[in-house]
């Protein structure tokens, strides 16, 4: 069964189209990645799809009802999102943070109670930030911010979890151990992931599925294998890419060859005196 | 190890104890002054009002106790409260620590109403000036609200910059009246803009009590959405608060208790600037605990600057204004440096 469906998505920033025509479906325990360059329409389609942005036309449902006819505390009950990083103007220990997951799910005035406290807890054991809890966030590096972001979404108990470029503040091995957390939680708890990133090489490892987005339109749709092709990546980001099997598990995998050291030098560069 | 958490038990322990200190400080308050009265004989004057059998003071006691003194620290405990929950509630909506109950221009509005009340000699009729500067708030207010407007919510900044605008058209008004008005107004005005504890009276405190519940009631039932928006617009909406109706129920609310205690009181500055920092750096940002807290923490601290006010110079009292400026500007570049906010 599909539980997040879109269809026929337009969306427009007064005179700007940022979608046009987006349709496509994530099934229950998917993980789904939305890659595209930049301005083609990937973080405006996150918007859409949690009810913040309200399409022109087209519609978005999850489990079969329509998002924006949805109240945001009901939406809150099955949408979770982690953003890029969370910046604190006023000091929230981590575990304080933690606990607003569990906001969509208590009366205006009610006390969270020990259940919530215990759900906190475990999604902060989850994510390997237990010794955390005391911190302030302010004090805890980009890592560990993200991670208890991911616990306060998993404390909000979701079935499907939103990813905006999540890895965009942090380094290599976070980036993979940000994946590989995502995924064992969307095996393990049957989650559906739709993820937004830049990176091509972790969306490929990770997802199921890919959408490529160009200008607004959904460009390729389909397995990293299908989706990941040097005629797809060349046609959307205009630069020239080599894309072979990553000898450790036949995925794709995407070199940049537009580099000035590459010997294939991107032609825009080719007129332009050496600058070092 | 305690839980970092805020629970309805550590809210009752917190809110006893600082009750506690507001008690003290008024009682401190009342005891002090040009014409000493004992801590017993307050007691036995207050125990008289209630109960038959015990012998009432002197009249001259009487009057200095329940006519001036008492009601003076209830109105000063009231205003103090009042700026504290309101500082909380901008500083909230706004994302801002910078914010103060005066920051989207309510006081320069309220002002000016005062002012033109002074000036046309309101002062005859009874709350007339009040009504006047409470007048001048609530348009002020919708003004700022109309400028803020975007897409059915309030835009946090353009809010800030509209403040901005029409605060310093309000300060050229102001300064205008100053500039044309005789030396008599000018005392009046002068000792309003800084904010007077002197005005207080049974009527005044019944009003402001009411204005303050409702406000205060409306504040706090919005406690953890607040916390949610605290944390960021965007993560408010994913975690299912209405952002616009809560920022707009917020706004309202906070400008009505500011607008209730200007009006009263005047303009007194950097209370409700530094009591919220103060309460946040000890107790979190939860607002839940933080409201009741800074509550009465700022009566407190007005008590206890009114008190200064009223004796620090013998023979004149200076608007309490003066005092919380004095003590507030140091503590506030204390916080900058030691970046605890």
């Amino acid at each position: 069964m599909a539980i997040v469906r879109v269809t026929g998505l337009d969306f427009r920033y007064r005179d700007t189209w940022a979608l046009r025509n987006v349709s496509f479906e994530a099934q229950r325990g998917q993980f789904l990645g939305v890659i595209g360059p930049n301005g083609s329409g990937k973080t405006t389609l996150m918007k859409v799809i949690d009810g913040i942005l309200v399409p022109e036309k087209g519609e978005v449902t999850i489990k079969g009802h329509a998002i924006n006819r949805m109240k945001r505390r009901d939406i809150a009950r099955l949408v979770a999102v982690v953003p890029q990083d969370s910046a604190m103007i006023f000091p929230f220990k981590s575990l304080e943070i933690v606990m607003m997951g569990r906001a969509p799910h208590l009366g205006m005035l009610r006390f969270e109670g020990k259940s919530d406290l215990r759900i906190a807890r475990s999604a902060m054991e989850m994510t390997d930030t237990a010794s955390l809890a005391d911190r302030y966030m302010e004090t805890l590096s980009g890592g560990e911010r993200q991670r208890i972001l991911i616990a306060r979404a998993l404390a909000q108990d979701p079935e499907v979890v939103l990813l905006d470029e999540p890895t965009a503040f942090l380094d290599i091995r976070h980036q993979a151990d940000f994946f590989g957390l995502m995924k064992q939680l969307n095996r393990e708890r049957e989650l559906t992931v739709l993820a937004v990133t830049h990176d091509i090489n972790l969306a490929a490892a990770y997802c199921d599925r890919i959408v490529l987005l160009k200008e607004g339109r959904i460009h390729a749709l389909g397995t990293p294998g299908e989706v990941i092709t040097e005629k797809n990546i060349r046609n959307v980001y205009e630069t020239d890419v080599l894309v072979d099997a990553n000898p450790l598990n036949g995925l794709p995998r995407v070199t940049l060859l537009s580099s000035p050291l590459s010997g294939q030098g991107s032609r825009s560069n080719a007129g332009a005196a050496p600058q070092l | 190890m305690e839980t970092p958490v805020v629970t309805p038990f550590k809210i009752a322990r917190v809110s006893a104890i600082l009750l506690i200190l507001f008690l003290v400080a008024g009682l401190v308050s009342v005891l002090t002054g040009t014409a000493g009265i004992s801590v017993s004989r307050v007691i036995r004057g207050i125990l008289a009002r209630w109960h038959e059998g015990y012998l009432a003071l002197d009249p001259s006691e009487e009057t200095i106790l329940f006519s001036i003194r008492l009601p003076r620290v209830i109105f000063a405990g009231i205003v103090g409260a009042a700026l504290s929950t309101a500082g909380v509630v901008f500083q909230g909506i706004l994302r801002n620590p910078l914010a103060d109950p005066y920051i989207l221009g309510v006081s320069g509005g309220s002002a000016v109403g005062a002012i033109i009340g002074i000036l046309i000699g309101a002062g005859a009729i009874p709350f007339g000036i009040p009504a006047l500067a409470f007048l001048g708030a609530v348009m002020t207010v919708s003004l700022v609200f109309a400028i803020g407007r975007r897409d059915g919510g309030l835009d946090s900044n353009i809010l800030l910059l509209a403040g901005v605008i029409v605060n310093a058209f309000f300060s050229a008004l102001i300064m205008f009246f100053i500039a044309t008005s005789s030396s008599a107004d000018l005392h009046s005005i002068t000792f309003w803009l800084m904010g007077d504890m002197g005005m207080a009276d049974g009527g005044k405190i019944v009003i402001m009590i009411l204005l303050l519940a409702a406000g205060a009631g409306i504040v706090y039932c919005y406690a953890r959405p607040l916390n949610l928006i605290v944390a960021g617009e965007e993560t408010a909406l994913h975690l299912g608060v209405d952002v616009r109706r809560t920022k707009i129920v917020l706004f309202f609310a906070g400008s009505l208790i500011t607008a209730a205690a200007v009006s009263f009181a005047g303009m007194i500055g950097f209370v409700g600037l530094v009591i919220p920092h103060m309460m946040r750096m000890v107790l979190g940002t939860d607002h839940r605990l933080l409201l009741p807290a800074s509550f009465l923490f700022g009566a407190s601290f007005m008590v206890a600057a009114d008190t200064v006010a009223r004796v620090l110079l013998a023979g004149m009292e200076l608007p309490v204004g003066v005092i919380t400026a004095l003590c507030g500007a140091p503590y506030f570049v204390y916080l900058l440096r030691t970046r605890r906010m």
